[in-house]
């Protein structure tokens, strides 16, 4: 695979698909996957849909992660930061159109008398929709900047943006009069001057959702297929190589990782509308543990992968707490273990034909660069 | 230049687009999970659940033999600590209530959900009991967040929720209903006691979330109507275990009086930290108003023995109705088990709603909503009456002192129920609140 | 004076706590790389431990203090928590080695499954362990200097699993195997070392250790399903900044960061001090990526 990729130098131009002649064969599955969700709501009541609907935005966020995981090999454990980013910034789009020009009620209660400058321009959805994305990808871009300038990846990557996970919440929930505390935000009754808990309003946010996975997805196949994606994928596997080849991986990283917090964020700005709250719960550590779960389990390195996970995981996740409220953690234990020992490359995998076998990338022989170096009895 | 790698992969799918489907139909058929039948509510009714699950899809929920209710605490994550106790006393009183004949003859069937500590998750879950189960009632919730969460799901969908936790007050949802006390039955008498009883020098010591926050906030005004002013203000984060330093910024400060606001596993660290740097309630005294008998367990009685507590019922209350609940309690859950403010609380909600139901003669929530005003029950703290606005209860407001043996002695009672009052409009030092809460 | 005397013992005592909670996951990673999330629910054991033993002995000698309880809970509690690592590696990490980041899942859900279980098995709410009469109380060195005998306790605790440590490592030949295989494990193979056996010793005795420190911990903090929580993520901390699998790095990463800590706490908030020492350790992984201490091994 990688001596396919002795390419000139430079991501310049990526180039026009090649694959359109495969069209019928690589895209019937994922266009069959797209049928079922657009009859789902056709099929289900509205709870189930607004349930779904969760899902989707989750299985965005499964495929941000997936981008950056299942490609560039790069875990992040911190993604659920993004997603919360991009969910707060709509949250505070949705409180302040529900607030009517007043003081949202969370502030007040903090002691504040004034909207603190960096809320006023997010009364403004053209700022605020934006945003969703932006915000997380400088954070991104910032961190990814500093991080992969030191050479830091794999294990090291992992824990650095889990701490981020908890420095962020931590914050969050500190800073109470600008964020809503532990609380977080809540209570919007309108979006676009629409009520936001009307079965109607929840049916086009469920296939505004769906619309932008599929956009989504179009945009991951395109990149991977592109030289971008085969550069992404060659990191994983030798990242010196690449380095070798004349390519600088740590714009490379930098940019799919700030990519992938932006995705991660639209996912949050499409969740806190339907789900009626963003809170820095979303944010810690345990959701940024279980969107891995979600793409493991599902088929790392597989575009669709993302998907079917998350919306598996969390099927069974509300159907396991709803029929044993009181025991269901003991299923969840043991999917997350059934996930990694007994099929690693997830229920795509599976699917393809791979069996039992996990991909080989995953191997920490293979580990690229810096783990490798430093992760003793590593033999490379 | 072809991408064999990608088309490969991807076109090996295809072959296997009929697995791919079965799995997907899979997936919705888990996310429909709802079908399963829900958790009968204790052995007589087992038999009427599946009877129950075949008629929901018709919405004349009412033409069934059994009321569907639901409760939705934490019993997974770190709130489990304290929710399992409250669902607990929830499940007693409805087994109470359905031995006795149930509500107008029906027999109440519990579905129960777990909130997991996590609010998404609450909101998610409170939509599910209302519009997948259609439960006429839902008891739960207890941290602020939690309450929060839920107070839009309720409102869109017009359900009712008893909510029993004392909590910070300036908010009234024409579809919850608030057993626990609201501040003025809390933490202002409480206040008003230590004032009485010649403190001066208050340190605020809280976790770092809403109802510490909004709480010192009223403190700190009613001290400055007072002519004083907090000689600390702390905040460490939820699940803090560390407070060596926080002991000793506290020992700086000098102060005669702690006003403990921290919660949950935090309280276990700081009581035990506190009393080994030598500090005991006879040097510096503290009040706490998230400590009850369940926490007093988990720190250790002897590491708040003497410490104050701020509370509308103890186990140790002594009236007719406590002695038949709290053995009621312990005979169903053991004999170690002690029962507490929310616990309490949680109980005698179901009995007011059942009050409630019974006067308006249906489920229906605007008729229970007007049935509601003004009933009274008498409940293991005292008589509790629930107001006619506001939608919160009236009750007796207590002080006690910690025992060694984790039970708490009453030392003052406010001798009649305070009248709920959650935007603090009858004290003139408060005005504003409700203004800026609306 | 006395009030930055008692912080110094402040930062040492939380530096101690750190370093109990932090050895054992730096001596898991170091050997085999395994990034352990949940050594938590290993000091969960150690502390539930603790609570049974006194549970039994209160119920056979009607006192719950006694002291000498306390003690012989110190080794249980090693050897239980240590039973349960070695079957946790037995049955599932075993088969994950060289998949770093997939045992950090796996790890993960067998976190989750040991908390439900103990949420099972002794219900959701907190429980109490009554500490040791001799542990009570305080030891004066001014008037205005009060040292708590329990926080001296777990610092004479951490001193003494370090030197049993070295003692293990470098003077048995069990731990010469160990520190063979963390060198070089090809190597040490190749010479006859069984490195299954040990990564099984390894993985067990850094979960004992979790053991010890819950144990030490039910002193001075909250006992409960989830208490592994609240020390799992401060512990990875430490092992980030000491180097991956170092000891005497984790050492000076727990001093320093206990040290800050307790400082920045003292002069803001716990919660800003908290966002203060970690944005120090992700601007020190900048300067110095591989932490305090670079591993030796290649």
């Amino acid at each position: 695979m990688i001596s396919r990729l002795s390419l000139p130098n430079a991501v310049k131009g990526l180039p026009l698909p090649s694959w359109l002649g495969d069209v019928a064969s690589v895209w019937l599955a994922p266009i069959l996957v797209l049928a079922a969700l657009v009859a789902a709501p056709l099929l289900l009541s509205d709870f189930r849909v607004a349930l779904l609907g969760k899902f989707l935005t989750f299985a965005i966020l499964a495929m941000s992660l997936n981008l950056i995981w299942g490609y560039a090999g790069m875990l992040s454990l911190g993604h659920g930061v993004f997603f919360g980013l991009g969910g707060y910034a709509m949250a505070m789009f949705l409180k302040l159109e529900s607030a009517g020009g007043k003081l949202p009620d969370f502030m007040f209660w903090s002691g504040l008398t004034e909207l603190p400058f960096f809320w006023a321009p997010f009364q403004y959805a053209w700022i605020a929709i934006p945003m969703t994305f932006v915000v997380p990808a400088a954070l991104a871009g910032g961190l990814g900047y500093l991080v992969f300038r030191s050479r830091i990846t794999g294990v090291y990557f992992a824990l650095i943006t889990q701490a981020l996970a908890l420095i962020v919440s931590i914050l969050f929930i500190g800073q109470q009069p600008y964020t809503g505390g532990t609380n977080g935000i809540t209570n919007y009754t309108t979006i676009f001057g629409f009520a936001i808990n009307s079965p109607t309003t929840q049916i086009v946010l469920y296939y505004a959702t769906l619309a932008t996975l599929a956009l989504t997805y179009l945009l991951c196949a395109w990149l991977i297929a592109s030289r971008f994606g085969r550069l992404l994928v060659a990191m994983r596997d030798d990242e010196n190589r690449v380095r070798f080849s004349g390519y600088n991986p740590a714009a490379l990283k930098t940019i799919v990782f700030a990519l992938s917090a932006g995705i991660a964020g639209v996912a949050g700005a499409l969740f806190t509308p339907q789900v009626g709250i963003i809170s820095p719960t979303m944010m810690g550590i345990v959701p940024s543990i279980e969107i891995a779960i979600w793409v493991a389990v599902g088929g790392r390195g597989v575009l669709l992968g993302a998907i079917v996970g998350a919306i598996l995981v969390n099927g069974a996740k509300s159907g396991l707490s709803e029929s044993f409220p009181a025991i269901w953690q003991y299923f969840l234990g043991l999917l997350f273990i059934g996930a990694v020992l007994v099929f690693p490359s997830g229920i795509m995998g599976l699917l393809r034909g791979e069996g039992w076998r996990r991909p080989e990338w995953l191997a920490a022989d293979r580990l690229p660069g810096f783990a490798a170096r430093v992760l003793p009895g590593v033999k490379r | 230049m072809s991408v064999p790698y990608l088309s490969k992969a991807l076109g090996s799918l295809t072959s296997n687009t009929l697995k791919l489907l079965a799995g997907l139909g899979l997936i919705l058929a888990v996310a429909c999970g709802s079908e399963a039948p829900p958790a009968p509510a204790s052995a007589p009714q087992g038999s009427a659940a599946p009877a129950a699950a075949a008629v929901e899809s018709a919405p004349a929920a009412e033409e069934s033999d059994t009321i569907k209710v639901g409760i939705l605490h934490s019993l997974s994550g770190t709130m489990s600590i304290s929710e399992t106790a409250v669902h607990d006393a929830e499940l007693l009183a409805i087994d109470e209530i359905n031995a006795a004949g149930g509500v107008m003859g029906k027999q109440l069937e519990v579905v129960i959900e777990d909130g997991a500590s996590d609010w998404p998750t609450f909101a998610e879950k409170a939509r599910k009991l209302l519009q997948e189960d259609q439960v006429a009632v839902v008891f739960g919730g207890w941290t602020s967040a939690s309450r929060k969460a839920m107070l839009p799901v309720f409102e869109a969908n017009d359900g009712l929720l008893f909510y029993p936790v004392q909590y910070e007050g300036l908010e009234t949802s024409p579809n919850i209903f608030y057993t626990g006390a609201t501040t003025n039955q809390q933490i202002v008498p409480a206040v008003e006691y230590l004032l009485n009883e010649g403190k001066t020098k208050f340190y605020l010591l809280g976790s770092d979330y809403v109802f510490p926050r909004t709480s010192n906030l009223i403190i700190n005004k009613q001290l400055e109507a007072a002519g004083l002013e907090a000689v600390g203000e702390e905040y460490t984060p939820l699940g803090h275990t560390e407070y060596s330093t926080v002991i000793s910024k506290i020992r700086a400060a000098d102060p005669d009086i702690v006003f403990n606001t921290l919660n949950g596993d935090s309280n276990v660290a700081f009581f035990k930290q506190l009393r080994d740097a030598g500090i005991s309630a006879e040097d510096l005294p503290t009040i706490s108003v998230s400590v009850a008998e369940e926490e007093i367990t988990g720190i250790g009685a002897d590491n708040i023995t003497d410490h104050l507590v701020a509370w509308n019922y103890f186990q140790t209350t002594d009236t007719p109705e406590n002695a038949k609940f709290v053995q009621a309690f312990q005979a169903k859950y053991g004999e170690n088990r002690v029962t507490d403010d929310p616990i309490e609380a949680g109980y005698f909600g179901v009995y007011l709603w059942k009050a409630a139901v019974e006067k308006a003669g249906s489920t229906d929530v605007a008729a229970v909503k007007e049935a509601a005003k003004g009933i009274t029950f008498a409940a293991p703290g005292g008589m509790v009456t629930i107001h006619n606005e506001n939608q919160h209860v009236s009750k007796t407001v207590r002080i006690g002192k910690v025992r060694n043996d984790g039970q708490i002695d009453e030392i003052w009672n406010s001798g009649a129920p305070v009248s709920p009052d959650p935007y603090l409009d009858s004290y003139e030092w408060a005005s504003g609140l409700r203004e800026l809460a609306q | 004076m006395e009030v930055w005397a008692s912080q110094l013992f402040n930062g040492l005592s939380l530096s101690s706590i750190l370093l109990l909670t932090a050895l054992g996951l730096a001596l898991s990673f170091g050997l085999m790389n395994v990034i352990n999330l949940a050594h938590g629910e290993f000091i969960m054991i150690g502390a539930y431990t603790t609570y049974a033993l006194q549970q039994v002995a209160a119920h056979y000698t009607g006192d719950p203090q006694s002291g000498i309880t306390f003690l012989i809970a110190i080794p249980v509690s090693f050897i239980m928590a240590a039973a349960a690592g070695y079957l946790v590696e037995v049955s599932v990490i075993r088969f994950l080695y060289r998949r770093p980041l997939d045992t950090l899942l796996a790890t993960w859900g067998v976190g989750l499954f040991l908390q439900q279980l103990a949420r099972s098995i002794f219900g959701a709410p907190n429980v109490q362990v009554v500490a040791p009469a001799w542990l009570s109380g305080t030891v004066s060195v001014t008037s205005g200097l009060l040292l708590p005998m329990k926080r001296i306790f777990i610092i004479g605790l951490v001193l003494a699993c370090l030197g049993a440590l070295y003692l293990y490592m470098y003077r048995s030949n069990e731990g010469r195997r160990m520190r063979g295989v963390m060198q070089n494990r090809e190597m040490a193979s190749s010479l006859g070392v069984s490195t299954r056996r040990v990564d099984s010793f390894t993985f067990a005795l850094g979960s004992g250790l979790a053991g010890v420190a819950g144990c030490a911990l039910t002193l001075i903090g909250p006992i409960g399903p989830s208490l592994g929580t609240f020390y799992i993520v401060d512990a990875f901390i430490v092992v980030i900044l000491g180097g991956l699998g170092q000891i005497p790095g984790t050492i000076m990463a727990a001093l320093i960061i206990g040290m800050l800590n307790t400082v920045f706490e003292f002069g803001t908030t716990a919660v800003v001090g908290k966002v203060l020492v970690f944005a120090m350790v992700i601007l020190f992984l900048q300067w110095k990526p591989a932490g305090l201490m670079r591993a030796r091994g290649r």
